[in-house]
């Protein structure tokens, strides 16, 4: 009677341990099966026109005839929101984490932190929504232009979406940073804000970068915020505060119309090429700056 | 061991799923009232939503009849007629002259055309701005950016923000096609047009925007913007769209919409074409910015 159980609970071992296998192995699978599908549908738009015309083209004309596909302006859009984006969300963000992590009370912190939690979940159209109804008029009227819908309302926008994972992650960061140094820099003497910039930023700065990093992934990839206050202009920007395109929104709204693997459709996955191949860029940057700052850190 | 049970779950998934979803199907079929029979349906981008909505309505009523839709442009949906690959074609243009004699010569039908709705654009501007009407002149060099200032066209003088539908709306091309194209048949939409993806963000921006210009259909249209009168040339009157001026071919941004079938449409076809006409198929109609026929 006693080896029952046991037989039972070896078995049920073994599958917890097959599944934990399989879910491991699943990402791989799906990542390669995503990525072999995007150059498979994506790769036969190149003999129809080149990839040097593709990605520096400025005419992006998909329904005409002959139709044209040059995807510059909305890489030029991406990367030009993602800069907004980041140029609001670093400072604050990774302010916001150091006020948490090194000067507010634990209550005020014990407050915020849920806080941030629930601005990391709202969904991408509401912000959307509320940056076409609240925020698009008023930097219209702000800097007097002829449109509120322009990169650098979508830039706004999307710089609360990247907030906080900035914050969280960077809060991580400072938060592990060994007691030891922060002592060791008030017994010299230093002052809070001297300790902060001098001490504790340096020290957690792996943490740092990966979280904008991942911010940087967050903005780029962000689809919907952008479609609905970014403008919808296909020519290249030539100022933040133009109305521009973005790959991912582009991509959004012409697929559902495309016919099945005709140029239209090879273009928009080619498009998504090229979004994967910025994406892999900046992990693999992020990646190298770790590694940099963890050697570093070693010497220290 | 481990792999037995798990094909044992994934069978019982599959079983309770298939259950699930054949469950609804049995118990509506039991009160089908007309013909049964299955309906392709090919033809017009523009007009493929209102034929899935058509389509999706009918079914729901008369769950023995299952009507395929799919787009691919009026000239495909003609081709696919003549070669009997489709029971109806929807075109949003009519047949030329040598498809209807393709079609009599080659297969010895005549393709009965039937109108189902009229496409009508409204073009708006905010109401603070003091023009009230264009030429379809005008509209053009706007939408093509050789004008970009509301002065040459008779208003302040400031910058055109010009609204456009994007890509993946018939009216997109519908409006290419009979206003920018109207002279020049190589003509585009000019760098600085802002392509908006929903009518409704484009009439949202054109009520507090006070230099913006938009198009859309008339199920948008609101007591926020402004409609414009659209002249066919400098001499003539200007005409605001409205049932009426749709449907008398007055106001010169507006097309019939056709579904043909080979000769007069008999059986399930004429059940389904004789429902799109009735109150509740053109009800479809208006609800997906179509002018109604009736």
């Amino acid at each position: 009677m006693g080896t029952v159980p046991i037989f039972r609970k070896r078995l049920w071992e073994r599958i917890v341990e097959a599944l934990i296998h399989f879910s491991g192995w699943i990402t791989l699978i799906i990542l390669g099966l995503i990525t072999v599908m995007l150059f498979r549908e994506g790769l036969p738009i190149f003999s129809y026109t080149n990839p040097l015309s593709f990605i520096f083209g400025t005419t992006w004309l998909p329904v005409s005839s002959p139709p044209q596909f040059g995807i510059l302006p909305f890489i030029v859009g991406s990367l030009v929101v993602t800069f907004v984006a980041l140029l609001i969300a670093i400072p604050l963000g990774v302010g916001a984490a150091a006020f948490l992590s090194e000067i507010a009370s634990s209550g005020l912190r014990e407050l915020l932190k849920p806080i941030i939690e629930i601005l990391a979940g709202i969904p991408s159209i509401v912000l959307g929504f509320i940056g076409f109804i609240l925020l698009a008029p008023v930097v219209q009227s702000i800097f007097h232009l002829s449109t509120g819908l322009n990169g650098l309302t979508a830039g706004i926008m999307l710089s609360l979406i990247c907030l906080p994972t900035i914050i969280s992650i960077s809060e991580d960061a400072i938060s592990a940073v060994p007691k030891e140094y922060k002592e060791a820099s008030y017994a010299l003497g230093a002052t809070k804000w001297q300790t902060i910039r001098k001490v504790i930023l340096p020290a957690s700065s792996p943490g740092i970068v990966a979280s904008i990093m991942l911010g940087i992934g967050r903005a780029i990839g962000e689809t919907m915020t952008v479609l609905m206050v970014s403008g919808g202009r296909l020519s290249i920007p030539t100022n933040i505060t133009d109305p521009m395109s973005v790959l991912t929104a582009r991509i959004a709204i012409e697929i559902n119309n495309a016919s099945f693997r005709g140029l239209q459709f090879q273009a928009l996955f080619a498009m998504g090429i090229v979004l994967f191949l910025i994406t892999l860029v900046v992990n693999i940057i992020s990646d190298l700056v770790l590694e940099k700052q963890k050697r570093r850190l070693g010497q220290l | 061991m481990k792999l037995k049970r798990l094909i044992w779950i994934f069978v019982v998934l599959v079983i309770l799923a298939s259950a699930c979803t054949s469950a609804p199907g049995t118990s509506s079929t039991s009160s089908t009232p007309a013909g049964t029979g299955s309906i392709v349906v090919k033809g017009s981008d523009t007009m493929v939503n209102l034929a899935s909505a058509w389509a999706e309505e009918y079914q729901l009523k008369n769950p023995g009849v299952k009507i395929s839709v799919s787009g691919g442009g009026s000239g495909f949906g003609i081709t696919a007629l003549i070669d009997g690959t489709t029971d109806i074609c929807n075109n949003s243009r009519p047949w030329k002259q040598e498809e209807i004699a393709r079609a009599k010569k080659e297969k010895g039908f005549d393709p009965v055309q039937i109108v189902v709705a009229l496409d009508g654009v409204t073009v708006v501007v905010n109401p603070q701005n003091p023009v009230n009407d264009l030429t379809m002149e005008q509209l053009a060099a706007i939408y093509t950016g050789k004008i970009s200032n509301w002065r040459e066209v008779g208003g302040l003088d400031a910058p055109i923000v010009v609204l456009s539908r994007d890509s993946n709306s018939g009216t997109h091309v519908f409006f290419k096609e009979h206003v920018l194209q109207a002279k020049d048949k190589n003509a585009e939409y000019g760098s600085d047009v802002q392509f908006l993806p929903t009518s409704q963000s484009i009439h949202d921006e054109v009520a507090r925007n006070p230099n913006a210009i938009g198009y859309f259909g008339l199920g948008y249209l609101s007591d926020k913007v402004k409609v414009l009168g659209i002249k066919k040339d400098a001499s003539s009157d200007a005409v605001k769209p409205s049932l009426e001026s749709i449907k008398d071919g007055s106001y010169p941004i507006a097309r019939p919409l056709f579904v043909t079938t080979k000769g007069q449409p008999e059986g399930i076809i004429k059940e389904y074409i004789d429902w799109i006409l009735s109150p509740e198929g053109q009800r479809i109609v208006s609800e997906l910015d179509f002018v109604p026929i009736s």
